[in-house]
């Protein structure tokens, strides 16, 4: 097996030895669809946002969510654990080059996450009648776009952090603006102006809106897609310039 | 030629110079000892040697190799076996040796170098589980995964209890009889003294002395003294005669013969002659240690 995959392989047993962040990561979205939509209202058409139903709006929400918490809960803590207790050290002085092992991470990651996204949208689905994609290409460009966002956010944090606890409590400070501005507690839909606007500009207010675009059958706003791929870029671009292996 | 050569080495932190004209060279199928106190520079020498650091001056090659330029060739040539790294909590025994073995062109057969380092019966526990002389065993296993042609070695023996410590002194032996060159960093005189062909011994960042622990004990002092209770009375004429003896001396009932060269022989011929026998017999000769003090000019505080 080459080393990419071994070290995938590896990584992903390691990730389910840790009972906590497998809850969080792969069943807590899932469990949180099933509460709102056991609240009543919640499956009523409602007028003030174009006849959809609040739970049609969760599940772009909570699949945001669910990348949100690989991001910054498990890839930043996990990065900053490995170099405070040497491990990456070790790994330079063998043959595996850093790129690899940073591949491992985040196939891991997009690999089970995007499992996550699929158990979602089927919970949505079969218990809800939430609609599935109509514009699947589009779903999944928003998806990856989203994805790429968070994981570099997560990387950054992993790069600046000095240990794997300040990693987890600065990922913890970033996760709760970020989960707001994608509608955790307020949908984008029945947001002000200005919080939609402020929204906009967070990684995932643009991420849940292409994932409720193109689940209506559109293609996602250029904006929306540019303010991803931005993120992506000055976040990504300071985690490689930041990054230390020790 | 020599497997791994370095001159001239320099490398500062900022205003402080921790290596300053470091330079030695090891030949294969040695195991090399890098000797001296915490804070001598030793780890810094080697972690340029294993490529992890750059160095402000001088040239090293590994199996002529630059460690900086290609680094790609040097990690699989070179396994290492660093200070305070962990691996993950979770990762088994055998986890680690099947994902360390796959970063390996050539790799060892794993399996032979658990049984080895006996921790065959180890295979299914966490790293988090495993005592500190079963880390430091995985760590050596790990380091010698990819059949390198050389293994640095750093500090391996620190905080193992003395019994754990003999049975990795054997471990070293057997790596070197595969043939890889050892390139070993210690603080313990007794760990060089027992295990290294030749020693550099580093003081404050620079070359004190290169020997073998044997040649730097006689460059210090050759004197040896024999002590014992002469079953007999006995005149000191007889044995201050002996060209090889230097001084004799009465220490209570005992007697303190001082000299050089082949003295034990010398002195128990003459004490056979006159039917004297030695009870207590002690030859006492000059430590690595005492050889520290004598090049460094101070007490090594290891």
């Amino acid at each position: 097996m080459s080393a990419l995959s071994r070290l995938t392989v590896t990584e992903t047993k390691l990730f389910f030895r840790e009972p906590m962040i497998v809850f969080f990561a792969l069943a807590f979205p899932p469990i949180l669809l099933v509460i709102f939509g056991a609240v009543p209202s919640f499956r009523e058409p409602d007028p003030s946002i174009g006849g959809l139903r609040v739970i049609d709006l969760y599940v772009p929400i909570v699949v945001a969510l669910g990348l949100a918490t690989f991001a910054l809960n498990g890839l930043s803590q996990l990065f900053a654990t490995y170099r405070e207790k040497g491990v990456l050290r070790r790994m330079r002085t063998t043959p595996v080059k850093p790129g690899t092992m940073l591949g491992a991470q985040l196939l891991m990651s997009t690999i089970l996450s995007v499992l996550t996204m699929v158990v979602v949208l089927a919970v949505g689905r079969l218990a809800f009648d939430v609609s599935l994609p109509r514009q699947l290409p589009a779903y999944l460009l928003g998806y990856v776009l989203a994805a790429l966002a968070m994981f570099a956010i997560g990387l950054l944090v992993a790069s600046l952090a000095p240990t794997g606890k300040s990693a987890g409590a600065i990922g913890t400070v970033l996760f709760f603006p970020i989960v707001f501005f994608a509608g955790l507690w307020i949908p984008r839909d029945n947001m002000n102006g200005v919080l939609r606007t402020i929204s906009d500009l967070t990684p995932l207010g643009p991420a849940v809106q292409s994932l409720q675009d193109a689940t209506a059958g559109h293609w996602p706003q250029p904006l929306h897609l540019a303010v991803m791929l931005g993120w992506t870029i000055v976040a990504g671009g300071l985690a490689a310039r930041y990054f230390r292996w020790e | 030629m020599a497997i791994i050569e370095v001159d001239g080495l320099v490398k500062r932190y900022g205003d402080h110079t921790v290596v300053d004209g470091v330079g030695f060279a090891v030949e294969q199928g040695e195991i090399f000892g890098i000797l001296g106190p915490n804070g001598a520079g030793k780890t810094t020498t080697v972690e340029c040697v294993e490529g992890l650091r750059t160095p402000d001056g001088g040239t090293i090659r590994v199996c002529d190799i630059d460690p900086r330029r290609d680094t790609g060739e040097l990690r699989q040539l070179l396994g290492a076996q660093l200070q305070e790294s962990e691996l993950p909590d979770k990762l088994t025994v055998g986890e680690a040796m099947e994902l360390f073995s796959s970063f390996y062109r050539h790799p060892a057969d794993w399996r032979d170098l658990v049984d080895t380092l006996r921790l065959s019966g180890k295979l299914g526990t966490q790293f988090r589980r495993l005592s500190g002389g079963q880390k430091q065993r995985l760590s050596i296993a790990l380091a010698l995964v990819g059949n390198p042609r050389v293994a640095v070695l750093d500090e391996l023996t620190t905080g193992l209890d003395p019994q754990a410590r003999r049975d990795t002194w054997d471990l070293i032996e057997d790596i070197r009889d595969r043939g890889v060159t050892i390139l070993l960093v210690t603080h313990f005189m007794e760990e060089a003294e027992r295990l290294c062909d030749r020693l550099a011994v580093i003081d404050s960042g620079r070359l004190v002395a290169l020997d073998s622990p044997a040649g730097l004990v006689s460059r210090v002092d050759e004197r040896q003294r024999i002590r014992f209770r002469p079953s007999a009375p006995l005149d000191h004429a007889v044995l201050t005669a002996l060209p090889e003896v230097t001084s004799v001396e009465r220490a209570g009932s005992q007697l303190v013969v001082s000299g050089t060269g082949d003295l034990l022989l010398a002195v128990t011929t003459v004490l056979a002659r006159n039917q004297v026998v030695a009870a207590d017999l002690r030859v006492e000769q000059t430590s690595l240690e005492d050889a520290f003090v004598a090049l460094t000019g101070r007490p090594f505080d290891a």
